[in-house]
């Protein structure tokens, strides 16, 4: 277990794949192959016994449907988690043990791949699928819209999301995993000193998930602008609508630099470039300063949909329309761009000097600027509202106090001289996980509360929802706070084991922290199983929360065509203006025009990850056959023109009759 | 609603207020294709900005190798440049004929536009051989590295606009100039004059300054 590498041998057949690599000399991955191996039978079983086989393929796995492929992406989103999670306990159980002579459980080999993967997977295949989970299923409701502009291509996304992730998961069994950290730093990533297959397993999961991140990012710009319902302007659009514009667009221009740049980390593996390496000529800060140009624009990626969210809930629960609607969107749009100019914060140590660091040090506590305008418009929304304490309220209370005192931490560091004194301590980590918690993880929680009814028809229960939340809350400030603390006295990041024993009792705080946050991932997941057993005693009406945008003008859960009719808008919060009119569908129903489901995405997809698999492993012949396969599917893809159909009006009659809940 | 609050009243607003089914439903959205090919083309004009960057700032990185002086044949260079530029005229004398009516034009400029790119092709990967035969390969040092992959990345998006081309070639005389040919022609054309205008920034920036 903490030996070196199996030797490098290579075979025309298997590449440099041989029975070495698989770790079955490591108990804590037999343990958790076996749990994996045995609850996928018990899954493969049971779908088996109830027939479920071929409904997951027709109505989900096949389905362009964009209700259907956000509801996917939040199923991938919490299996992920679990993933992303237990890598956070095995962290923290080590570090509260290996404290002066100890050495913890496990050694710096295995540590490494630990760190390196909690990272990647909670960024890519976490926080950014649960927000484009929620993008994808919110905003086309939102905009009066009866699916996203390329339903085909948002599709083939999602399953390039799931090839990404798997390969991670894959690494796990077959081989190892980068020890690089989540950004994959040069020289340290470059082919001298990341051998082995883990660093490639980063390259080509990272890379494949990208594909599906970047077109999804422009089907749901392309959607906004060309789908809306007629009359809906830009400014009439609810606010969550216009930060999935905003992050959609930061997506595209941020993710093609990531592509750009993990690409010419392969060719530095593969083919012996010299763009990072230390000779002839490379330069790796040339790839600290491309991967954080991707970087920062990244973390308001996560973010900003999630202020969206809390901008409809705030709005909702105050029974007022969200305060400062124009402020909240410029606020929006000054975040977008000032996030490309901040991106050198990540490494003032570099030694650019001091008014290089100056400038950017100054441009990102401007940053904090517009979301604090955010944040008092959220305030004064609640201000003299009728507030609703509901479970959605409660995250998002959460999130104002915890996000508050996130961002100010991070305008601290934004103080070079400070930041020299606190780069890379777990200062640092700290206030990333105070943002992305008390930000993103709570906004997916509140998200997931708020629009659970319309997607399902019937509400979470409250009990639950409650007792997740206070165990998110209170263990998020045991595991981090302590980490504050550390950071101040200096500890770096990334050990496995540490000299100075009175560290030890704030470690084994966090990991008590840690030990709450599971609590409350259990809870939800309790949650979600005595919900859907109650579900007949929680069904609710189509507009349960009595909300103020076009989402929930469809049925509970919303047919496939979301709208029976075409409709005009004028003005912002359309629902709640449908609401005071007393608006009726007139009943005149015409054919509505529909997207047909098709297998290509998941196939092409599947053929992808075939192709980054033997890429990881060298295995040649592999390579250019899943490659080969994936052009020919794509080409025969577009021989296919029958792609739509008509859901006849007596469909849309008889659906529409049988009302909410069916 | 409060006062401070509520949406700007506009005269049309003021004139039908509220929400209202559209009974004649005449109209499907406007195509959305052109507009999300043109925001993939800005996304990837980005992965070429990021190339770009890179041969900036380790183009000078000979690492004691050869430096463009040595290695680039002006004249070569400018052919190579005169065929992707013809191809893009010959794209457009297709997309001309397309909008006559016209399939048999069509297809024979559209042969003439492949025809052009192979050629481009054909020389770049001529231009490569050399270069790698005569030690001057991407692992030589970091101008070269970046030298290849931005000129690389140009002539892969190239070659998969040919495959692209060869299938609606075939596509288009299966099925003629329908609406989702015609959109996949327009689409195509931007794609190739999009690589033309990345070329014009390879060879100014790659080729022509260096060698001034």
């Amino acid at each position: 277990m903490a030996n070196a590498q199996p030797a490098e041998t290579f075979s025309p057949i298997f590449g440099r794949l041989t029975l070495d690599w698989i770790p079955y000399h490591e108990p804590i991955l037999i343990a958790t192959f076996a749990g994996v191996a045995l609850g996928g039978l018990v899954v493969l079983a049971l779908m088996t016994y109830f027939k479920l086989w071929g409904p997951l393929w027709r109505d989900w796995v096949t389905s362009v449907d964009h209700k259907k492929i956000g509801i996917m992406y939040m199923v991938l989103g919490f299996i992920m988690l679990i993933r992303g999670f237990a890598d956070a306990l095995m962290m923290r159980a080590q570090q509260a043990m290996a404290a002066g002579e100890a050495a913890g459980y496990l050694p710096p080999h295995h540590f490494d791949q630990v760190f390196t993967a909690h990272g990647v997977i909670m960024i890519f295949f976490v926080a950014m699928v649960f927000v484009t989970g929620i993008m994808n299923y919110v905003m086309p409701m939102q905009i009066g819209a009866r699916d996203v502009a390329f339903p085909f291509l948002n599709n083939f996304s999602f399953w390039m999301t799931v090839a990404g992730a798997l390969l991670v998961n894959i690494s796990l069994f077959v081989g190892e995993f980068a020890r690089v950290g989540w950004l994959a730093f040069p020289p340290l990533s470059g082919a001298s000193y990341s051998t082995g297959p883990g660093m490639d397993y980063y390259l080509w999961a990272l890379q494949i998930a990208g594909v599906g991140t970047t077109l999804s990012g422009i089907n749901l710009i392309a959607t906004v602008l060309k789908m809306r319902a007629p009359g809906m302007k830009l400014m009439d659009m609810p606010i969550f609508a216009w930060t999935t514009l905003i992050t959609n667009v930061l997506i595209v221009v941020a993710f093609p630099v990531l592509t750009a740049t993990l690409a010419l980390l392969t060719l530095d593996r593969y083919f012996d470039f010299h763009f990072f390496t230390n000779d002839f000529g490379g330069n790796a800060m040339m790839y600290i300063n491309l991967i954080w140009i991707w970087g920062h624009p990244e973390v308001y990626i996560l973010i900003i949909p999630c202020f969206g969210v809390f901008s409809e809930i705030v709005s909702t629960f105050s029974g007022k329309p969200i305060f400062g609607y124009k402020t909240m969107v410029w606020a929006t749009a000054c975040i977008m761009v000032l996030s490309f100019v901040v991106w050198l914060h990540h490494f003032f140590t570099m030694g650019s000097g001091a008014s290089v660091n100056t400038f950017f040090g100054i441009t990102t506590m401007i940053i904090a600027v517009p979301t604090g305008v955010k944040i008092f418009n959220w305030l004064f929304t609640m201000y003299k509202g009728r507030v609703r304490l509901e479970v959605p309220m409660y995250w998002t209370i959460g999130f104002l106090v915890t996000f508050t005192i996130g961002g100010m931490t991070g305008v601290l560091l934004a103080v070079p001289p400070v930041d020299f004194q606190l780069h890379n301590t777990l200062f640092l980590i700290a206030h990333f996980h105070n943002v992305i918690i008390g930000g993103v993880v709570f906004a997916v929680y509140a998200a997931v509360s708020y629009w659970w009814p319309k997607a399902f028809g019937f509400q979470l229960s409250d009990k639950w929802g409650k007792r997740s939340f206070w165990l998110w809350f209170t263990g998020f400030y045991f595991a981090f706070m302590p980490l504050y603390a550390l950071g101040l006295m200096g500890v770096t990041r990334r050990m496995n084991s540490y000299p100075d024993p009175a560290w030890q009792p704030y470690f084994i705080v966090a990991a008590f922290g840690a030990v709450l946050i599971l609590g409350g991932i259990v809870s939800t997941f309790v949650n979600f199983y005595v919900s859907i057993r109650d579900r007949e005693q929680n069904r609710v009406g189509d507009d349960p929360w009595d909300a103020r945008t076009l989402e929930w003008a469809t049925q509970s859960p919303p047919a496939p065509y979301n709208f029976p009719e075409s409709f005009r808008v004028n003005g912002r919060e359309a629902f709640w203006q449908m609401k005071q009119q007393g608006f009726k569908w007139s009943g005149h129903y015409t054919p509505i025009h529909m997207p047909k489901s098709t297998a290509m995405g998941v196939l092409i997809a599947a053929a992808a990850l075939v192709f980054g698999f033997a890429m990881v492993w060298y295995i040649w012949w592999l390579a250019i056959l899943s490659f080969a396969g994936m052009l020919i599917l794509g080409i025969a893809h577009t021989f296919n023109y029958n792609r739509d159909y008509y859901i006849q009006t007596d469909v849309i009659a008889a659906t529409e009759k049988k009302g909410a809940t069916a | 609603m409060s006062p401070l609050d509520s949406p700007t009243m506009t005269p049309e607003t003021a004139m039908t207020p509220g929400v209202t089914v559209i009974t004649d439903d005449h109209g499907h959205h406007d195509s959305p294709t052109p507009i999300g090919f043109w925001i993939y083309l800005m996304s990837d004009c980005i992965i070429f900005g990021a190339l770009f960057a890179t041969y900036a700032v380790l183009g000078g990185g000979f690492a004691g190798g050869p430096g463009p002086k040595d290695l680039f044949e002006p004249g070569f260079v400018a052919i190579e440049t005169a065929l992707l530029l013809f191809s893009s005229i010959t794209f457009g004398l297709a997309m001309l004929q397309a909008d006559k009516g016209k399939l048999g034009g069509t297809t024979r400029w559209l042969i003439a536009t492949g025809l052009f790119g192979a050629g481009f092709i054909g020389m770049e990967l001529y231009e490569f051989r050399h270069l790698i035969h005569i030690g001057a390969g991407p692992d030589r040092s970091a101008f070269l590295s970046s030298f290849f992959a931005l000129v690389g990345t140009h002539g892969l998006h190239v070659t998969g606009g040919l495959i692209w081309l060869i299938t609606l070639v075939v596509q288009i005389n299966m099925h003629g100039l329908n609406g989702p040919n015609m959109r996949r022609l327009g689409t195509l054309s931007m794609f190739w004059h999009f690589l033309d205008l990345i070329w014009i920034g390879v060879f100014s920036f790659v080729y022509l300054v260096r060698l001034v």
